[in-house]
Formats: C-alpha cells, structure tokens, sequence
C-alpha cells in the first residue's frame, strides 16, 4: 500500500490541500494536515490537547468541504493548531480527533489564515484500487 | 492567454461573443500586455459566469483579474430579479466586503522620517493582525447583532471615531437592510474576538506618500497633495464574513438543482434573487459588510491612538472607504430605461461617476474616489469614477495589482526575510508576525500595479488621481 500524504496544489491567488492514502478516511486526516501545512509545519505542533469533531453528510465530496471547513472553524474560534488527525468514516458520519496545541505565534510563525474550504477542484474517489484522493482549493 | 479568442471593441476592451451556454457575452478590460498574461482560467469563469440565470448586458473582468473559484477575481456581473436573477454566494467571495479605507493625515514626508522605525513597531504592536491575533473588544450576543446591524455607526455610537467618518463610508457606513438574524451562530461565535483585527494574507495597514498625481483637479478635490502622508487599510468582514461565505456556497450548491439552475461550475453556487435562500443570503451577507465597516472604523481609531502618542500633531479624517466583494442593490440605466439590479463585485469596486446620487457631497461634483491596493513593494492608487465607466460596466474598476503567481511560487522564489532587508534599504518598513506570509506576498508575485491603473483609465472605467508608495507596511 503507498504511504499516505499530503501536497499542496498551486492555484492562482489561493491554494489547493490534498490527501492520499489507502482508506477515505485517511486520505481526508491528510488534507486536513495540508491544511495545517499552509499554517506552519505540521512537525513543529506539540499534541497538548485533543478535540473532538463531527460531521454528517452522505455526499463525500460535501463531507470533504463539511470536514475541512469544521477544522478551519475549530482553530479559529479555539485558537489551536493540529498536528494530527485521527479520522473514522462510517456512511455518511464521519468522527475525527485532532490533536494539537494553542497558537504560539513567536514559535509557529503562522503564515497565514485559512477562511474556509470551496467547491473547486473538490474531488473525492479512488485513484488506485488501494488509494484515495480528497482535495479542494481553500480560500487563504 | 490565446488574445485570438476575442473581439476587441474599443480601447482596452475585449469581448468574448456568446456561444454554447452564454446568455451574454463576456468583456475583459485590459492591455494587451496584461491580458496575454493573464491565465486561461480568467476566460473560462468570466464565460461561466455569463450563463447565470438573469445576467444583464456582459459578464466583466477588469484588468487585475485573475483565477477566482467560481467568479474570477476581479469579476462584476449584475443581475435582474425580474428575470430570473440570481445571488451568487461565490459571486460575492469568502471575505465579504474587504475593501480599502484611506485616511488623511495632515503630516508631509519629513514629519515621520525621524520616528518611521518607532511608528512602524507602534502600529505593529497596536493593530492586531495575523493568525492567532486577538481584538480587545468582546461582543455578547445583543451588542453583536447591534454592530451587524449598524455597521461603522454602531462602531462610532460606541466611541470609536467620530460621527464625520461616516459621510465618507459607502453607505454612509450602514449597509441597510441587514439581517443579524441569517447570520448563524457559528459565524458570530467566529467573530467574537475578531473585532478589530487585521486578518492575514494580502491584509494591510500602511502609512503611504504621495509620490505622483496625475489630475490636479481631482486631487484637490480628493485632498490629495504631493509629499502627503495618508494611511491605507485593507481588511474586511473577518471571520464572521468567511463563515457566512462557507455556509451559503454550500447551501447554494445543494439547493441549485431544486430551483432549475444547472451551474457549469459548482462553485457558481447561487439561488433565485427572490427565492427564500437567495433573500437569507442577502441579509446574512448585509450583516457583514457592517461587519466589515466596523471592523475598518475600529481598526482606524487604534491608528489614531497610536498616532496621537507619537506624532500628536498628525489628524487622522477619511478620504474614503470602499468595499470590493459585495452584491448590491442599484439602479442602472439600460436602454435608457432605470432597471433594478443586484449587481456582485468581486475583487472589483464601486466606482461611481460624477452626479452619482449615492456620493458623499464632497465628491459628487468630480466623482468616487476608487482606492486601488497595491504590494508593500510597489505603489497603491487613488482613482476617480467616471461618466463613461457607469456605462461600461455598471460603474466598476479594478481593486488592486492582482496577483500574477500562486503563493506556493512566490514563497520559493523569496525569502521574507530578505525582503523586510531590501525594502528596509529603499526606506519601507515592513513588520509582520510571519516571514513566509511576507514572502508568499512578495511584489513580484503580483501584476504591474501601474500597468493595471493605466488599463483601468484608457478604457474609461476610471481617472487617475494619484500614486502612493508606502513608508511603512504592517502585515498580517
């Protein structure tokens, strides 16, 4: 099986996340790490604090937006950054733990605010009978 | 971009004829120059954009534009709801009414070159920007629905400035009809320690000079003398505008194929103008352009504190403040018949003519003034609205350079770092809590600031007023 990770996707004036991995649901902790990248490095989170999130949505491609945008909701209003993403995809719910610690602005040097996931480029399916893509452009 | 996909009909004016879908044909304001550089991507929205239910007359991209999600950036479409037109969530943008606000400050160069460095780290230290920034302010659930209610007059109601900035605000800094009850409660609880703050990105404070001016006429009128100090502020709707951005693309989305409209883009989400979601976005999206103008009048009473402890001498009055991602209600002149439209503007201002009835009276003589954003490197603009531009594309012009290259491009080709030393060296201090957010937002990753305001006035959209370098930039 190819190891999960994760790129960024040039766009214009804004940037695309991406996951792959073997599972759905790994493929989403992924871009969600992506996600985290755009921050600061991934690496450099201590996992201090874990949060629970949920979503429902039938649609995987809307449950990709639903997912990612409730991430980008949790560390505004919570002030934290993740480092990881524990993700479990039943149907259409999905239950995720991320874990992470407040912003440390002299240690992260967050470069920049993520205001939320959009439709372009969003795409979820499998790519290889054992790996998965989930992606989207994110508005920065 | 291939320029043989065009029409050109007129000076810096190049139209995409209707086919396939289109029910009107698309126009693109720029030079030569500037459109062959622009991306393919441009054509393909602005033609998307063209086959939205209720479109009037052309579906416009001016001449900063660039690849946008669903709407280009830099793309003004109007619609009419007595024929069918619709809303666009997309069309509008995540960051609702982020705009330009220019202050005056009454100071000429030579008054701050000796406190520059101490003005830049006050600014820095006093204006919250950045991820993970707080504002001071914590509105409860009452006093947060009387700002998206009231907009920059709530924000003066509590002391924040003074009841004169308010004439020199679109809207008089109340956006009507705005309804803090659309707004969900995860939009105001995003919003709650955001008052007053920055943000990130292309989000700036900076303390400019007036390096040119291209119409004396215009610039008296605008107040605008070579050698000024004035201060530019770019921000908007905060977290509060991102939520309501993110919820109704979604819902949109959804709901798009219940009401008929078969999007060629999903990200053109939109509904009905008179349908119950297109009325509920309206509302939601109302409430946060006072959000925005709030956060602006606000943000412009820290830099009067700081100013007042460093340079007391400095008064700090608008010049004006624009907004460049709305969808607004007015009326155009099509045909010579008055016509109700609710026109979007994304990445595009309002840039109305002279006699214009929603002017301030102290521009209604000459015109709007057209604030143009530029790079911490480069130059900003003040323009002013035209005659002709009403006419061309429902009185809109450009909002800024536009960017040229992705961020991930501009951050391997520059280091933050080296370019705080570089500018430092031509005397502009830049301070910001990121180097990489500095160099993802590089000068040279975005279009010729210049060229783009030269376009914008041979086409006619817009007079050139004056040209602003800055002194002092802070970052988000």
């Amino acid at each position: 099986m190819p190891q999960a990770c994760w790129q960024h996707l040039d766009h214009g004036a804004d940037i695309g996340v991406r996951g792959y991995a073997g599972s759905l649901a790994e493929a989403f902790a992924q871009a969600a790490l992506a996600l985290t990248a755009l921050i600061t490095a991934p690496e450099g989170i201590v996992e201090r604090e874990a949060v629970s999130i949920e979503c429902r949505e039938a649609d995987p491609e809307l449950l990709l937006y639903d997912w990612l945008n409730a991430v980008i909701y949790t560390m505004a209003t919570r002030g934290l950054l993740f480092g990881r993403f524990q993700v479990v995809i039943e149907g259409d719910r999905l239950s995720a733990t991320a874990y992470g610690e407040p912003v440390d602005r002299p240690r992260h040097r967050p470069a920049v605010e993520v205001k939320g996931a959009t439709l372009t480029e969003l795409e979820v399916r499998r790519v290889a009978p054992d790996q998965w893509l989930a992606q989207c452009i994110v508005d920065v | 971009m291939d320029l043989n996909k065009f029409e050109t009909v007129g000076e810096q004016r190049w139209r995409i004829p209707p086919r396939g879908a289109m029910r009107v044909p698309g126009i693109i304001f720029a030079s030569r120059e500037l459109l062959a550089a622009m991306d393919d991507k441009v054509y393909q929205q602005t033609c998307n954009v063209a086959a939205l239910p209720g479109i009037v007359e052309a579906a416009y991209a001016m001449p900063d534009a660039h690849w946008g999600y669903g709407f280009p950036i830099g793309g003004v479409a109007a619609f009419d709801a007595e024929a069918g037109g619709v809303v666009s969530a997309g069309g509008v943008g995540f960051d609702i009414s982020c705009g330009v606000r220019l202050l005056h400050t009454g100071l000429v160069e030579q008054d701050i070159r000796g406190v520059q460095p101490a003005l830049a780290d006050a600014l820095f230290r006093d204006i919250p920007a950045g991820v993970g920034s707080r504002g001071a302010l914590r509105l409860g659930a009452a006093a947060m629905d009387a700002m998206l209610r009231g907009g920059a007059r709530w924000a003066v109601e509590q002391g924040f400035g003074s009841p004169q900035d308010l004439a020199l605000i679109e809207e008089q800094g109340c956006m009507a009809d705005a309804e803090p009850g659309e707004v969900s409660a995860e939009a105001k609880r995003r919003q709650r320690d955001e008052m007053g703050t920055l943000g990130s990105g292309n989000h700036y404070l900076e303390v400019q000079r007036v390096v040119q001016l291209f119409d004396e006429r215009l610039a008296q009128a605008f107040g605008i003398r070579l050698g000024d100090i004035k201060i530019s502020i770019h921000c908007g709707s905060r977290g509060l505008g991102h939520q309501i951005g993110s919820e109704f693309l979604r819902r949109m989305a959804v709901a798009a194929a219940g009401f008929g409209i078969a999007l060629p883009d999903r990200e053109l989400a939109c509904a009905p103008i008179g349908s119950a979601l297109g009325q509920q976005y309206l509302g939601a999206m109302r409430a946060a352009i006072n959000c925005a103008l709030a956060n602006r009048q606000i943000i412009t009473n820290l830099a009067r504190e700081t100013f007042a402890r460093l340079l007391p001498q400095a008064r700090l009055s608008l010049l004006f403040d624009v907004s460049h991602n709305t969808c607004k209600r007015e009326t155009h002149s099509l045909d010579g018949r008055p016509r109700e439209l609710y026109v979007h503007r994304k990445g595009a201002t309002r840039a109305f003519g002279p006699g214009h009835p929603q002017l301030p009276p102290a521009y209604r003589a000459v015109g709007q003034p057209v604030l143009i954003g530029g790079t911490m490197g480069t130059a900003s603009y003040v323009l002013a609205g035209t005659a002709t531009g009403m006419g061309l594309a429902f009185g809109s012009a450009c909002h800024g350079a536009g960017r040229a290259m992705s961020r991930h491009q501009a951050s391997r080709l520059w280091s933050g770092e080296r370019l705080r030393d570089e500018l430092a060296a031509r005397g502009v201090l830049i301070r910001s809590p990121s180097w990489r957010g500095v160099a993802e937002e590089a000068p040279g990753a975005y279009k010729d600031v210049d060229a783009v305001a030269l376009a914008a006035e041979l086409a006619g959209l817009a007079r050139r007023v004056a040209r602003l370098e800055p002194l002092v930039c802070i970052k988000g």
